[in-house]
Order: C-alpha cells, then structure tokens, then sequence
C-alpha cells in the first residue's frame, strides 16, 4: 500500500458521458425489435380475445361457414356459426399448393440448369435477371394477374367445359408461383452449392452422368435446405397479399375446381378491414383473429424452415 | 455415398450374358445420356419459363399503358372580354361552364341545338375547372385573349388514339357515329393534337381518366419514404453495431437476433394489423396519413437494415479497429471514426434496397387506409394520402376503361423509381464500397 497512486489521467481513458449515452440509445435501438414482435402479439391477441369473447374459439376453429358480412346486420346476432375458418383456410391452401406446383419444378429446375449445366456467363446473366422477379412489387402481379392470366385460364376452362370464375383459383395461384420462382431458385441454389465438390467429383469420376449426380448425389445431400427453403417459400405464399386481394374471389367457398374462385385470409383481413373500421364489432375483429392465425402459420413455418437449413449446415 | 455405389452395380451389373455386353452398354450409355440431356432440357425450360413470364409481365404492361403517356387535346379559343378589369374574386366566380361552351361551340358553328350534348361529352367534363385556374393563374390572358388545350374526355381520347374500332356497330363502341364525325371534323381542322401527358405526374388522383395523376401518391410515396427513413435508418444501425460489437453473449442478445430474422418473414398484412392496431388504435395517429404509413414501413424496413448492416461491420478488417484502440481511441470513438465510415457505403446500399422494398410495399397501407381517394397532393406528414402502390391499386378497381391504361403506366413509373433506387444501390456498391 506504501506505492503512490497512479495518476488517474494516464491510465484510464477520461470519461466520456456521450458513450455512455451512445450504448444506452444502441440498447434501445435493439429493444424495439422485440417491441415490434411483442407489439405484433398483443395487438393480434388483444383484438382476438375480444372477438373470441364474441364468437367462440372452437366455432372460429371449426365451423364450416364463413360469412362475415351477414353478421354486420344490426338484426343478426354475431356467431351464429359464420365465423368458420375452415373454407378459408381452405383456399388459402389451394391457392399457396398451386403457387407451390409452379414454384417449386421452376424454381428447382432452374436451380440446376444454372449451377450444373450453364456456362459461367449465362449464368451471371440469368440469375440476375430471375431475381428481378423477386423485386417487383406485389400491387403489380396482382394488377398482372387480372389483366393477362385470368382471362387465358378462363378461357381454358370453358374451353374444357368446366365452370370457371374471372377470378379463378388457378390465376392467382400460379402467378404467386411466379413471383415465388426466384425464393426457391435462390434457396435450392445455395443448398446445392453448400454440397461439398469431393461428392460431386467422386460420383462424377465414378462415370455418373451429370443427371445421375444431380438426382443421386446432390438432391439427397441438399435435400434438407431445399426442404427448407420450399418451407419458406410456403410461408410467404400463405402471407401474400395483394395479388389475391386483387385476383382471387371473397366468398369463402370449399370446391375442388381450381377454375372456380376461393378466397385466402390475407384476403379476408383487407375485406375485412378497409373501410370504416369500428373496434367493437366481430367483423373487424375477426380480421385480427385471422392475423393471429396467419402469424403463428408462418412463425411455424419459419422455425421450421430455419431449424433444417440450420440442420443441413451443421451435416457437412 | 452407398447411393452411388449402387448407381454403379445397376449400370454395369448385366455381366451374366457375356456376349451381348457392349450392345447392353453401349444401349445404357445412349439412355444414360439421354437423361442428361433429358434433365438439362428440364432446367433451359424452367430457365425459359421464368423468363418468358418476366417478358411477358414487361410486355403486357407497356402494351397496356404507353398510350396513357399521351394525351389527345383540343385547341380552343376561349373569348374572355366579359372579364377584363373584374377582381380576382369575381373572375374565380364568374361562369365558366358558360364561357367554355361558348367557346366548344365556336369549334362546331353548325351544331343543332339537340346534338350538343353529345358533342361537350367528347370533352373532360371539368373543363371549366381547368379553364378557371389557367385564368387565376395567368390574369394576363384577360387581355390578350387565350388559347387553351382541353383534353378529350376518356373515351374520345381512346378513339383518338385509335383503340376504338370505327368499324364496330355503333351499339357496340362508346361513341355514336355524330360524336365520330365531329371529332373527325375536328382532326381535319387541325384542332386536335397528340401531345405527352404532363397531367400524369402533374395531376392529382381525379375520378375522370383524363385528368388523372401521380402527382399526389409521388408526393404521399415520398413522405412515407422519408418516414421511413429517418426512423429505420438510425435505429437499424444503431442495432446493428450494438449486437456485432457491444453486445455480450446474453440471453437478450440472442433474443433480439431471433426476433430481427423472424420478423423479417412476418407477411406484410400482420405489419399492416400492428398499425392499425397499435399506432392508430393505442396512439390515435390519424388515419391515412405518411407519418402512420412510414412507421409501418420502417418497422418492416429494420431488420433489412440491421442484417445487412451487421454484415458489412463484419467485413471491415480487423486491423483498422486495432489500430485505432493502439492509437488510444476508446471503442466508441474507433466505431465511430473509422469502422463505421469504413462499411457506410455497404449499409446504404442495404438501405436503399430497403427502401425500394418499402416503396413497393401496398398491403400494410391498405389497412393503414391510404388507399382512400384524394384529390389534392399531401402537403406533409399529417395530411391524408395515397402512395404509388396504392394509387395503383385504387385505380386497378376503377371501372372506367380509360384506368386500365393509367394503371398500367402508373406501374411502369413505379417500376422506373425502382430501377433508379436498385441502380443508384449498384453505383455506390461498385464505386464506393471498399473491397478488402
């Protein structure tokens, strides 16, 4: 204890109030990221819970109409089994499954023309030229869809003979597809390229064909990110909007004709919500239920999906 | 690998009948290579498709909109004598329907009285209204007299343009055969011309075609864009440096980081739930208004920031931190001064895409209402507005013909702001970004 003390201005840095300051705003600033997803949930759950007050879990889960509009009369009584789920989802299946059958062999397939087959060249001019797709905005397939698919399916479906919407199932499902192309494309691309070369060498210099290789050697190592990657692709199509709002019909009908139209929840929330907008009343409220439920599809999708690419990255 | 091993025994295995061998192989390797190509023709065609649907989409747009790009206007002379010498006032009020007709008139001296009707719906009919401001505007005209350029009217304009079939029964086109004959009456007089619509940035949204334009949800996309902005911009960085270089390996930072990529697969509708909910609902922001909007955007543009942000932290080399903390910097001052100068360019050019993003974003400001019909252009945060997208989408619903090519155009314009901001992001990318 006999030695002096340092001067404190030597060793130590001055102090700065300003960093201090600095950290506790950079704090901040991560905080509300999770106020976002915290204010997500309790805005979907408070307005669910008071439309749950309403109309009843399980009727919303499991009733077979829906009919939201009847239920604004001031004469009707909410809940009266037109808060079904069921039709809805049920479109919003068909659409996301006819999404998924374009997305899914273009996007893969194109995937494997341009990392196995095409030349360096054409490949730095097609990828980018795929991922425009990705960039263009939502508004615009749906005004695309309107204006260009949905009269060429119509047609094809009279021509079949089979009963076909304007705005058909099939319109809006396979132009989602397209706009999705691109998320797979670039997902199975990478799950591809994470296979590691000695595996492709190998099978090669076993006197596989390229074709062998990509079905026997890489598909079944990438499988798991491509899985994951398709997951994902899931999830946006299931979250999308504007296309279906714009393309896709608002009767909540359950058929197996994909000429005929089906409505999605994205579609119900924005029925639902523009306009005038009271809080009290179950048909605005509704829409936050079917937030709710959106959310927590994709949220489990997404773990999913992120859980196997994760997987996948972990194997090699 | 036991896959491929049985590839080998399957394709080379047909050894019991020794004679027949390279026939067998020879027949395997033709079909072998035929599935090559078999798969390499799958991919040229899924190549092909996607990018014959991106042709299309393009094709099918300018097609249907480049002729919103021009509009038809008839020169008319308007006598304007009654008002010389009046106020300002009375010249806003005096009656201008009568001072056009008269004027429509002068262009059909002919005209029986019953066909008149018909002849002004050749004409937008706020006419009037356009004649008024030029005056107001330009109180000289009073005296020198005034030549005006009126647009046609929606469906005249089209038949200007040729989109309507002359040949078409007349029950089957918009026009009658006397509207036909005085608008090719006018043609030969010289009145009409063909001119590059300026009222499509320059107008507001109007429930008349003709006069409809951008210049409000240019204004509105620009607002919520600046709202954007400013909030997503400095909190994303500030995130973004707090989690790559303060934040110590807590319960919270992981929290936070899965929070930024959930959030970042959220549909766009939920953002769009949370501000009507939360920023509307909880807070009262007004309604339709840029400054709801751009919150909405900013939170959904954040994570984008924060992710890219945190990338291009990373790829600062670790030398120019060390060197700055030996020099005697503390480690704010070294972020501060050197390492985040050194990866700006990288996070603006995140930055920019995000906000392209977010300037292509329509669902959450559907529900935010800027999708409501507005005449005037918003004059700042608080005033109602529609954005580019939305317009979009409102005219996509009109059922007036003369929307169709509008909505298509109001795409292209859209679409060309993309490409300015995805170029813009190119550019610093390839000029300002510093490779290590």
């Amino acid at each position: 204890m006999d030695r002096p003390t340092p001067v404190s201005s030597m060793t130590s840095r001055p102090f700065r109030p300003w960093q201090k300051l600095a950290t506790a705003g950079m704090v901040a600033a991560s905080v509300i990221a999770v106020l976002t997803t915290l204010g997500i949930v309790a805005a979907l759950a408070g307005e669910a819970i008071a439309f749950f007050r309403m109309v009843p879990l399980t009727e919303f889960l499991f009733g077979t109409r829906w009919e939201p509009q009847i239920a604004m009369r001031a004469d009707q009584v909410a809940g009266q089994g037109s808060f079904g789920v069921l039709p809805v989802l049920y479109g919003t299946l068909v659409i996301s499954l006819i999404a998924m059958a374009v997305a899914v062999p273009v996007g893969l397939f194109s995937a494997i023309y341009l990392t196995q087959y095409a030349s360096p060249r054409t490949r730095a001019a097609v990828k980018p030229s795929l991922e425009i797709l990705a960039g263009i905005p939502t508004v615009v397939y749906g005004f695309f869809a309107v204006l260009a698919v949905a009269p060429v399916i119509r047609d094809l479906g009279e021509a079949l003979g089979i009963p076909s919407s304007p705005n058909s199932a099939l319109a809006a499902g396979v132009v989602m597809g397209i706009m999705i192309v691109p998320f797979v494309s670039s997902m199975s691309d990478d799950a591809l390229a994470a296979v590691p070369q000695a595996l492709r060498d190998a099978s090669l210099a076993l006197g596989a064909t390229r074709a062998e290789t990509v079905w026997q050697v890489l598909l079944p190592a990438a499988l798991p990110g491509i899985a994951g990657g398709v997951l994902l692709a899931l999830s946006r199509a299931i979250g999308e909007t504007m296309i279906v709002v714009m393309a896709a019909g608002l009767i909540a009908k359950v058929t197996p004709n994909p000429f005929d139209a089906v409505t999605t929840v994205t579609v119900q929330i924005v029925t639902l919500l523009t306009g005038d907008s009271a809080f009290d009343n179950p048909k605005t409220l509704a829409a936050f239920a079917l937030g709710l439920l959106l959310f927590l599809i994709t949220l489990g999708l997404n773990l999913i999906a992120l859980h196997m690419v994760r997987r996948r990255r972990e194997t090699y | 690998m036991d896959q491929t091993a049985t590839i080998s025994t399957a394709q080379f295995g047909a050894t019991d009948e020794p004679g027949q061998q390279p026939a067998i192989a020879l027949n395997r390797g033709r079909s072998r290579h035929a599935a090559d190509r078999r798969l390499r023709l799958a991919g040229l065609a899924a190549v092909g498709l996607a990018l014959w649907f991106l042709v299309l989409l393009f094709s099918s747009l300018v097609v249907t909109g480049y002729s919103a790009f021009t509009q038809v206007t008839v020169r008319i002379e308007a006598d304007l004598s009654s008002l010389a010498g009046k106020r300002e006032q009375e010249i806003r009020d005096a009656n201008w329907r009568a001072i056009l007709r008269d004027a429509l008139r002068g262009l059909a001296p002919d005209l029986p009285k019953r066909d008149e009707r018909a002849f002004f719906a050749l004409f937008t009919p706020s006419a009037h209204y356009l004649l008024r401001d030029a005056v107001l505007a330009d109180p000289s005209m009073l005296r020198d007299g005034a030549t005006f350029h009126i647009p046609l009217a929606d469906t005249a304009d089209r038949f200007a343009k040729g989109e309507i079939e002359r040949s078409l029964p007349e029950d089957q086109r918009r026009l009658t055969d006397v509207q036909i004959s005085h608008l090719d009456r006018l043609e030969t007089a010289g009145r009409l011309e063909r001119s590059f619509n300026t009222g499509l940035f320059l107008n507001s949204d109007s429930r008349f075609p003709e006069l409809a334009g951008l210049k409000g949800a240019i204004v509105g996309s620009f607002w919520l864009l600046a709202v954007c902005f400013a909030l997503s911009f400095p909190i994303g960085v500030a995130a973004a440096v707090w989690l790559e270089e303060f934040a110590p390996r807590s319960r919270f930072a992981t929290l936070v980081e899965i929070n930024i990529n959930n959030l970042a697969a959220v549909p766009s509708v939920v953002f769009g739930l949370l501000g009507l909910a939360v920023l509307l609902g909880w807070f009262g922001l007004p309604r339709s208004t840029p400054l709801a909007g751009g919150i909405v955007l900013a939170l959904m543009t954040m994570p984008t920031i924060i992710i890219v942000s945190r990338a291009a932290l990373k790829q600062v080399p670790a030398a120019i931190m060390e060197g700055a903390l030996a020099l005697g910097a503390t480690k704010h001052q070294a972020i501060l001064h050197h390492k985040l100068p050194l990866a700006m360019p990288s996070i603006l050019t995140g930055a920019i895409i995000g906000l392209a993003q977010a300037l292509g974003e329509t669902a959450p400001l559907l529900l935010i209402g800027m999708n409501a019909f507005i005449a005037g252009d918003p004059g700042g945060l608080l005033d109602p507005a529609t954005a580019l997208p939305t317009q979009i989408y409102i005219w996509a619903d009109s059922p007036e013909r003369g929307f169709l090519a509008r909505t298509a155009a109001a795409i292209l314009v859209l679409i060309g702001f993309l490409v300015l901001m995805n170029g813009l992001a190119v550019f610093l990318r390839q000029r300002l970004a510093k490779r290590w």
